[in-house]
């Protein structure tokens, strides 16, 4: 009989029972989303982007549906580190399963402090630093656009971190293996990728932007193929792990990321279709697993096969 | 209960041009929604419209539902094609209702266009109260369930744009005017929903003669649940959530 198909994955010295996560920004601090999901089945629960101070974000209106995908413009609206650890921490520390804590900073010192007060929480198991949200100012776009400074904010946050530190990547650069190389060089233990691409939508009768902000990220399927190419892309410049997302619906989208070269995967979007479809995924990884007769699912990080190697 | 659930289209019927009234049979038991909750509806099954649209309760009948809509752009379009048998996949109920009154309390309804959906809820929960509805259309042939209002025992009055039915005019006007004639005597609180303008023009007349008042408002939504926060309106009390803290809210609340 075969053996039990393996879904653990390790994520620099963080190991995820499965490598199924969902992605900051879509599934609260987790608690909205009990009711619909056994958070226990997750791999990780990555929550929210959090600042330091309590963020009101973008006005509205904030989301707009395209052709299978949204554009959304929240602003990173959050209810800032200290409430979270109060109010949403005692009942993340009872999922049963990893808690990643997305945050931000709006300089490098904002960064660097948030990081450090993050990495004293008893329950929290590593940390996302996002460098990338496509909603705000020129000034911060920097963080995740411009190499130097780029290196300069992971580095500094390296330093100041004690938990295993995962960067998110822009997908709104020439090169995204390029800036991957920067933060792994900078420290970072594992790689997001992608946060949403920078869109915009105009309603023809008013001829206003659609969203208040008028640009906004794009996320959903819309993005998949793109998101795919960039983990590709990344997973053959670097030697840390990726967590691929971008449009993943299915188990075989999880999957197509999987053998793109992403150890684990996020999900993000799909949460808003279907409030239990974290779940589902993991049990059609595994499905997929025992079918395929794949006994690890590491086997399959970066598994595609391509005629060529073209470098 | 589970508020993911699958729903059977019983009836999908054409009321007037563009309006639809669409009568569900979930295919398990759900919670009663209140009058203000709202349900999101999957009018496809594949990625194009991907998100689900907000409808509120329209009306409850022993364990069936009823969602009173207006075609307006892709996804309603795809709504009312819908035919009996077809199954859709469903979010609810969602939100915060509309809260009670006092129990001295008369009751003003005011609704403006499709508006008037949650409106039929809301005067049925309270229909031994014999609500006033302040009830403005465009024009007359976007009048709706004039007879089962009646039936209720609510007191319409009605205004249309062009003066096709009942007073010329917006409707916020005609409240003005019977406010200003002092014609209620008990303390009242009214509920209303309708177009931006409308609410908009009501938070000025309620702030104006001191009205307590709830209003449900509409943002677009992804979630429906709080996760997102792509649904905000502008508080007093800063960012809130249409979906959750709301769609309902007190009126003076709401920063236009
Ligand atoms: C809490 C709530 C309750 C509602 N109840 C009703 C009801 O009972 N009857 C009814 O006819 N309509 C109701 N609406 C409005 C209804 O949701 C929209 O008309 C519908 O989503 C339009 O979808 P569409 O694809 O046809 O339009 P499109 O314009 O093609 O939609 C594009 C996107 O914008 C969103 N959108 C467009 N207009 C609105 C709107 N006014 N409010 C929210 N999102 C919008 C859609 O959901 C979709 O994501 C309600 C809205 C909210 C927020
Ligand atoms: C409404 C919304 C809010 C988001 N908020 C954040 C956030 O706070 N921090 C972050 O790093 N990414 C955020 N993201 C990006 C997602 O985590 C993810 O990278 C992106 O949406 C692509 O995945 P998807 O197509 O599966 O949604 C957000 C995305 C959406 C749609
Ligand atoms: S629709 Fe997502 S928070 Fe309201």
């Amino acid at each position: 009989m075969a053996n039990k198909p393996n879904l653990k994955v390790n994520i620099g010295k963080l190991t995820l029972k499965n490598p199924v996560m969902s992605a900051s920004g879509t599934f609260g601090y987790g608690d909205e989303y009990a009711e619909f999901v056994d958070l226990s089945t997750l791999g990780a629960i990555v929550v929210k982007g959090l600042s330091l101070k309590p963020k009101q974000g973008n006005p509205p209106p904030r989301i707009a549906e395209t052709p299978s995908g949204m554009l959304n413009a929240i602003g990173l609206q959050n209810i800032g580190i200290d409430n979270f650890i109060k109010k949403k921490m005692p009942f993340l520390r009872t999922c049963k399963t990893k808690v990643i804590v997305n945050f931000f900073g709006d300089s490098i010192d904002e960064y660097v402090k948030a990081a450090e007060k993050l990495s004293s929480v008893d329950g929290i198991d590593a940390l996302e630093m996002n460098i990338s949200c496509p909603n705000k100012q020129e000034g911060w776009i920097v963080f995740g656009t411009d190499p130097k400074v780029t290196h300069k904010v992971v580095s500094a946050v390296r330093s100041a971190a004690k938990l295993p530190l995962i960067v998110k990547l822009s997908p709104n650069v020439t090169d995204i293996s390029y800036m991957a190389q920067v933060a792994e060089d900078a420290g970072a233990d594992a790689l997001s990728l992608i946060n949403t691409l920078t869109g915009m939508a105009i309603d023809v009768q008013s001829r206003k932007p659609k969203l208040a902000n008028i640009t906004g990220g794009l996320s959903g399927p819309a993005i998949k193929p793109v998101a795919l190419r960039m983990v590709w892309e990344c997973f053959r410049k670097v030697h840390i792990p990726i967590i691929g997302m971008g449009g993943i619906i299915t188990s075989d989208d999880a999957i197509e990321f999987i053998l793109a070269g992403a150890s684990a995967v996020a999900v993000g979007t799909a949460n808003f279709i279907y409030p239990g479809v974290t779940s589902d995924i993991v049990r059609g990884i595994r499905t997929y697993m025992s079918s395929e007769g794949i006994t690890s699912i590491t086997d399959l990080t970066g598994a595609i096969k391509c005629r060529t190697n073209r470098l | 209960m589970n508020r993911v659930f699958k729903a059977t289209v019983v009836e999908n019927k054409k009321l007037i041009n563009n309006h639809y009234l669409l009568t569900l049979h979930p295919a398990v038991k759900i919670k009663k929604p209140r009058p203000g909750n709202f349900f999101m509806v999957a009018v496809e099954t594949g990625l194009d419209p991907l998100l689900k649209r907000p409808f509120s309760i329209h009306r409850w009948i022993d364990g069936n539902f009823q969602l009173l809509y207006r075609v307006t752009g892709k996804g309603t379009k795809i709504l009312s094609e819908k035919k009996p048998g077809n199954i859709l996949d469903i979010l609810g109920p969602l939100g915060k209702g509309f809260p009670f009154p006092g129990k001295d309390r008369q009751v003003i309804l005011v609704a403006g266009g499709i508006g008037i959906a949650p409106m039929y809820a809301m005067a049925e929960s309270i229909k031994d109260k014999n609500p006033l509805l302040f009830y403005g259309t465009k024009t007359k042939k976007d009048v709706l369930l004039v007879d089962d209002f009646r039936s209720m025992g609510v007191d319409l009055r009605i205004s249309t744009d062009d003066g096709s039915y009942g007073v010329k005019g917006n409707i916020v006007n005609v409240l003005k005017k019977y406010i200003a004639r002092d014609s209620l005597k008990a303390p009242y609180v009214m509920y209303a929903c309708g177009p931006a303008i409308m609410l908009m023009k009501l938070s000025g007349l309620a702030s104006e003669y001191k009205m307590k008042g709830y209003i449900a408002m509409e943002q677009n939504m992804a979630c429906g649940i709080g996760t997102c926060l792509g649904c905000v309106v502008k508080t007093r009390k800063g960012h809130k959530r249409v979906c959750k803290e709301g769609p309902v809210f007190p009126i003076e609340e709401i920063i236009w």
